[in-house]
C-alpha cells in the first residue's frame, strides 16, 4: 500500500500531464470518430462506420468551395504577410533607429485587440468608403492580423543570428547582397518558415474577422458555424481531420529535419 | 564576379596615425606601426587595450576615426572588407553552421570568381595541409573545438591573402591543444609566408609564436621589438611586469664604470649595463628577473650584484623551482625563483639570506615609471 | 511577449544606424497595419458618434456621445458578463496550463519536443469543430450527460450545454496552447540549480515551488493571462455554440448589431469601449506585474 501512495505522489503532476493531454484532444478524438458516421441530414447521433464521407469529402453542398476560399485567402494572405512582417522583424532585430518603441507599440496592439473589435472596426470603415466586402477585403483583413505574429517569430531568430557570420562572410569577398543571400537568409530561413506556418492556421481557422469582412465569400469556418445548428455534415469532420493530420505531419517533419541537422559527435 | 585588383593588393602593412575613438575615450590612440611582409607578428596586451579594435579595423570591420591604413602601396583604409586582401581568423571561429566544412572553406574563393576545377584543387590542398581531408563533407557542429579552430585557419589562409588576421583564435581551446596548434600555427605560416597579425592577452602564446611583439595599454603601443628585447631590455614598468614577472627597485645613479651605471639602491651599489637602461635622470627603476637572482643563506660567498639583509617571508614549492618572497631592510617584498636542480636544501621562512646576480641581466627604467603598471 | 520566444535564444547588440535602410524595411508592413489597424479604428469612433439618417441604413455624424451611454445601458449585462467570464476562463486555464507546463518543462525529459507538439496539436483542428464536438459531447445525445443521469449526479432536465459553466470551460479550452505556451517558456528558463540551492537551503519541495519557481515564472502567467484573457472576453461563438440566451456576451450584442440590427452607432460604441476597457485593463496589470517589453 506504501508503495502505491509512494508511487502516485512521485508521479502525480506525470499523471495529471497524462489527463490534461487526454482532456486537450477529447473533441478531436470525437471529430474523428465522428468522420466515419454513417449520418443522413443531421451528423448528432452515431448510425454506423463508413468510409464514404472520406472518399468523398465534396458531397456536401458548398463545402468545397468554402474549403478552397479558405485555402485562397491563407495562401495569398500568408505570402504576403509573410514578406512584410518580415521586413520589419529585420529592422526591428538590427538596427537601432528611432521610433522604435512607436513601432514595437504598432506591432503589439493588433495582437491585444479583441478580434470582434479588429472585425468591426475594418467593416466600419469599408462602409464608411462605400466599399463592398468581398474575398479582397477580406485577405486585406487577414494579412492584418497576421504581421504582427510574423514579426514576433522571425524577429526572435533574427536577433539570435550571430553578427560575425556575416563579418567572416564579408571577410572572405562577399558584398553586402551576397552576404545577405548566402548567410543570412538561410540561417534565418526556418524562422520565415515557422511564421508561414503560424499566418497560415491563423488565417485558416479564422471566424470572426472573417465573418466581418468576407461579405458573402463562405470559408470553411464559416461553413461549419452557418451549418452548427442542424448538425454539421460528416464531410466536415473528414476535412477537419485530414487537416489535423496534415498539420501534425508537417510540424513532425520539421522537428526531424531540424534535429537532423544538429547531429552532434 | 571578377577578382578585385585590391584583393591581390601585397607588400608591409602599414598603419598611420590610426585612432578609434568613442566619444571621449580612444580605444586607438594615435597608432603607428610598420608590420614586414612574411612575418609572424603579435599584438600583445590585457583586454581593452586597443588591440582587438585595431585588428578589426585592418579587417574593415570597423571605421577609424582618423588615420590610414596601406598595404604595401595600396590605402585600404576606406575599403569594404571584401575588397581587402585580408582575411580574418574569428574568435569564435564564425564557421557558417548551414555550410559543409568544404563549402566554408569554398566561400571566399568562389565569391571571387575562381572556377570550380582550381576551387576543388586548393580546398583539398589546403585540407591535407591541416590534416582533416575526411571531414570535408562534415558541418561545423560535428567537430571538435580543435578541429573548427584549424577549418577556421583553413578556410582564411586558401585564399592567399596579403594578411592573416588572428583573433585570439586559441582562447577556447584547453592548455594542451592550445600549445599544440601554436606550434601547428608557427609552422603554417612558415609553410606559405603569409604575414601573420596574431592578438592575444597570452604573453607566453606571443613569445613563442611571434618575430616581433607589440605590447600595447590602452589604446598607445608600449614597446615592439622581439621577444628577447622586449623580455631582456623592457622600456616600462608595463612592458616589465606584463611579460614576465620583475622585481623592480627604486634608485639613484650615482656615478658610471666603463659601460655600467652605478645605482644607489638603498645604500648598496649595484652595475646596470648602459645598455639595458632607459632611464633619463637620476631618479632610476632598477629591475631584476626574479629567475636571475641567486639566493643564499647568509654568509656564503657571492660574487656580481649583491642584496644583503633580506630575510625570507615566504616559500612556494613548484616541484620544477622555489619561489621565495624576501623583505629586504628598507621593507621592499623581492620574489626569486630558484631552479631545484642541485641538492641545496630549501630555504626556510625567517632565514637570513644575501641575493646576488650577474650584472648583465640587469635593466632600469626610468624613476617616473609606474612601479606596478601591468602586473597580474 | 518575450516569454513565448525560444528560451535559450541569445541577443546581439543592434548596429548603430546610419542609412535610410530600417525605414524602408519598416514602411511596407506599417503602412499597412496604419492603412487596416489604425484608421478602421478611427473610423469606428467616428461611425460612433452617428445618428441615425434619412433613410434606414444610412447614418450622418451628430456627435452623439450619449450614444456610448445608451449603449452601456441596454448591454450593461453582457458587458459585464464578458469580463467576468473571461475573467474565469482565464483562471481556470492557468489551473489547467500551470502544472502541465511545470510537467513538459522539469519532468519530460526526452519526450519533450513531443509533448510540446501534442499541445499544439489539438488546435490544428479548426476551432468551430471542437467547439461544436463539445456541444455535442456535452449535450443532450451525448455520452456525458447520460452517464450522469444514470448515476443521479445530475437531474432529468438539467443540461450541461446551454449554460454559463459550458461557456466558460469552452473559452478556457480554447485558448489553453495561449496560456501554455508562455507558462512553459518562462519554466524553461528557470536553471534547475536554482532549485536545488533552494534545498541545500533548508527549503521543502512546496516551499522552492512557492518561493522560487512561482516568482521565476511570472513573466509567462504575465503573457498567458494576458493573452488567454483578451480574446476571451471579446469572443462570442462559444457562447453562442454552447451557451443559451442568458449567457449572451459583449461580443454577441455587437454581432448583433452589425448584421441583425443594423445599428452601426451603437455596434461601434460597444467595440470602442470594450477595446478601451480592455486596455486599460491590460496596462494596469502589466504596470503592476512589471512586464515591460511586450515583444
Amino acid at each position: 500500500m506504501k508503495q502505491i501512495s509512494k508511487w502516485f505522489s512521485k508521479n502525480l503532476i506525470r499523471i495529471y500531464a497524462f489527463l490534461a493531454f487526454t482532456y486537450l484532444f477529447i473533441p478531436v478524438l470525437y471529430t474523428f470518430i465522428f468522420s466515419f458516421n454513417d449520418s443522413r441530414k443531421t451528423n448528432l447521433i452515431w448510425k454506423g462506420f463508413t468510409l464514404d464521407k472520406w472518399k468523398n469529402p465534396c458531397g456536401a453542398p458548398d463545402i468545397c468551395n468554402a474549403l478552397g476560399n479558405s485555402f485562397v485567402i491563407g495562401f495569398t494572405a500568408t505570402a504576403i504577410s509573410t514578406v512584410l512582417g518580415t521586413l520589419i522583424a529585420f529592422a526591428l532585430g538590427r538596427y537601432k533607429f528611432k521610433g522604435r518603441s512607436a513601432t514595437n507599440l504598432l506591432i503589439f496592439l493588433p495582437m491585444a485587440t479583441p478580434e470582434i473589435v479588429l472585425g468591426a472596426s475594418l467593416l466600419t470603415m469599408f462602409v464608411n468608403l462605400g466599399i463592398n466586402t468581398s474575398m479582397v477585403t477580406a485577405i486585406i483583413a487577414h494579412v492584418m492580423f497576421c504581421i504582427s505574429f510574423v514579426v514576433v517569430t522571425v524577429k526572435a531568430r533574427v536577433a539570435s543570428l550571430d553578427p560575425r557570420l556575416e563579418q567572416a562572410a564579408m571577410d572572405l569577398y562577399a558584398n553586402e547582397w551576397q552576404t545577405f543571400r548566402r548567410v543570412t537568409l538561410p540561417l534565418v530561413a526556418p524562422g520565415i518558415a515557422a511564421a508561414a506556418l503560424l499566418a497560415f492556421s491563423l488565417s485558416f481557422d479564422d471566424f470572426i474577422i472573417t465573418n466581418f469582412t468576407a461579405g458573402t465569400v463562405n470559408t470553411f469556418p464559416r461553413f461549419v458555424y452557418v451549418s452548427a445548428g442542424r448538425g454539421i455534415p460528416a464531410q466536415a469532420n473528414v476535412i477537419g481531420s485530414a487537416m489535423f493530420f496534415l498539420a501534425l505531419f508537417i510540424v513532425v517533419a520539421g522537428q526531424i529535419v531540424s534535429s537532423r541537422r544538429k547531429v552532434k559527435i | 564576379m571578377a577578382v578585385d585588383a585590391s584583393t591581390s593588393a601585397r607588400g608591409d602593412l602599414i598603419l598611420k596615425n590610426l585612432t578609434k575613438s568613442y566619444g571621449e575615450f580612444n580605444a586607438v590612440d594615435d597608432l603607428s606601426l610598420v608590420i614586414p611582409k612574411g612575418s609572424f607578428f603579435a599584438l600583445l596586451g590585457p583586454s581593452g587595450c586597443g588591440k582587438t579594435t585595431t585588428l578589426r579595423m585592418v579587417a574593415g570591420l570597423e571605421e577609424p576615426t582618423s588615420g590610414s591604413i596601406f598595404v604595401g602601396e595600396t590605402e585600404i583604409t576606406d575599403m569594404k572588407p571584401y575588397r581587402r586582401p585580408v582575411n580574418t581568423v574569428f574568435q569564435n571561429y564564425a564557421l557558417f553552421p548551414h555550410l559543409t566544412i568544404y563549402e566554408n572553406i569554398a566561400f571566399g574563393l568562389r565569391r571571387r570568381g575562381i572556377s570550380e576545377a582550381e576551387v576543388k584543387t586548393a580546398v583539398d590542398k589546403v585540407l591535407n595541409l591541416i590534416e582533416l581531408p575526411q571531414l570535408a563533407s562534415r558541418k561545423p557542429n560535428q567537430l571538435s573545438g580543435g578541429q573548427q579552430q584549424r577549418i577556421a585557419v583553413a578556410r582564411a589562409i586558401v585564399n592567399r591573402p596579403a594578411l592573416l588576421l588572428l583573433d585570439e583564435p586559441l582562447g577556447a581551446l584547453d592548455l594542451k591543444l592550445r600549445r599544440q596548434m601554436q606550434i601547428e600555427l608557427k609552422w603554417i605560416q612558415t609553410e606559405i609566408g603569409i604575414t601573420f597579425v596574431h592578438v592575444t592577452h597570452d604573453q607566453e602564446e606571443a613569445m613563442t609564436m611571434a618575430d616581433t611583439i607589440a605590447v600595447m595599454n590602452k589604446g598607445k603601443i608600449e614597446q615592439m621589438g622581439t621577444p628577447e628585447e622586449l623580455y631582456d631590455s623592457p622600456k616600462t614598468s608595463f612592458v616589465a611586469n606584463f611579460l614576465g614577472q620583475s622585481n623592480l627597485i627604486p634608485g639613484e645613479v650615482s656615478g658610471n664604470d666603463g659601460d655600467n651605471l652605478i645605482v644607489d639602491l638603498f645604500g648598496t651599489k649595484v652595475a646596470v649595463p648602459k645598455a639595458r637602461s632607459s632611464a633619463l635622470g637620476k631618479s632610476v627603476l632598477v629591475g631584476i628577473r626574479p629567475e636571475k637572482f641567486r639566493i643564499a643563506a647568509e654568509g656564503k660567498s657571492t660574487h656580481g650584484n649583491v642584496l644583503t639583509g633580506g630575510v625570507v617571508s615566504d616559500v612556494s614549492y613548484i616541484g620544477v623551482s622555489t619561489q621565495y618572497q624576501v623583505e629586504m631592510p628598507s621593507g621592499k617584498e623581492l620574489m626569486v625563483f630558484e631552479q631545484n636542480d642541485d641538492d641545496e636544501e630549501m630555504l626556510r621562512k625567517g632565514a637570513k639570506v644575501v641575493l646576488s646576480w650577474e650584472p648583465t641581466f640587469t635593466f632600469a627604467l626610468d624613476g617616473s615609471e609606474n612601479v606596478s603598471a601591468g602586473s597580474h | 511577449m518575450a516569454a513565448v520566444k525560444g528560451a535559450s535564444a541569445k541577443v546581439f547588440g543592434l548596429k548603430d544606424n546610419k542609412s535610410i535602410l530600417p525605414y524602408l524595411l519598416l514602411i511596407p508592413g506599417l503602412l499597412w497595419l496604419a492603412l487596416f489597424f489604425i484608421v478602421p479604428i478611427f473610423s469606428l469612433g467616428q461611425m460612433s458618434t452617428k445618428v441615425a439618417g434619412a433613410q434606414t441604413g444610412e447614418f450622418v455624424q451628430g456627435y452623439r456621445f450619449a450614444n456610448y451611454v445608451d449603449a452601456f445601458n441596454a448591454s450593461t449585462e453582457q458587458f459585464l458578463r464578458s469580463f467576468l467570464y473571461g475573467i474565469l476562463a482565464t483562471i481556470i486555464a492557468l489551473a489547467i496550463a500551470y502544472p502541465l507546463a511545470y510537467a513538459i518543462a522539469f519532468k519530460s525529459g526526452r519526450f519533450k519536443n513531443i509533448l510540446l507538439v501534442l499541445v499544439v496539436a489539438p488546435f490544428f483542428v479548426s476551432f468551430l469543430l471542437r467547439t461544436i464536438a463539445w456541444k455535442q459531447i456535452l449535450g443532450e445525445e451525448g455520452p456525458v450527460v447520460s452517464v450522469l443521469r444514470t448515476l443521479h449526479l445530475i437531474s432529468d432536465t438539467t443540461s450541461i450545454t446551454s449554460s454559463a459553466f459550458a461557456v466558460v470551460t469552452g473559452l478556457a479550452y480554447n485558448f489553453l496552447p495561449f496560456m501554455t505556451l508562455p507558462l512553459y517558456a518562462s519554466l524553461e528558463r528557470i536553471d534547475p540549480r536554482t532549485l536545488e540551492a533552494a534545498g541545500d537551503l533548508y527549503a521543502n519541495g512546496f516551499t522552492t515551488f512557492r518561493k522560487v519557481t512561482v516568482p521565476l515564472s511570472m513573466p509567462g502567467v504575465v503573457a498567458g493571462t494576458l493573452l488567454t484573457f483578451i480574446p476571451a472576453a471579446g469572443d462570442y461563438i462559444n457562447a453562442t455554440i454552447l451557451g443559451s440566451p442568458s449567457n449572451k456576451m459583449l461580443g454577441n450584442v455587437i454581432e448583433a448589431r452589425f448584421f441583425k440590427i443594423v445599428d452601426y452607432p451603437a455596434a461601434a460604441a460597444l467595440s470602442f469601449t470594450l477595446m478601451a476597457a480592455i486596455l486599460v485593463l491590460v496596462t494596469i496589470y502589466i504596470r503592476k506585474a512589471g512586464t515591460e517589453e511586450l515583444l
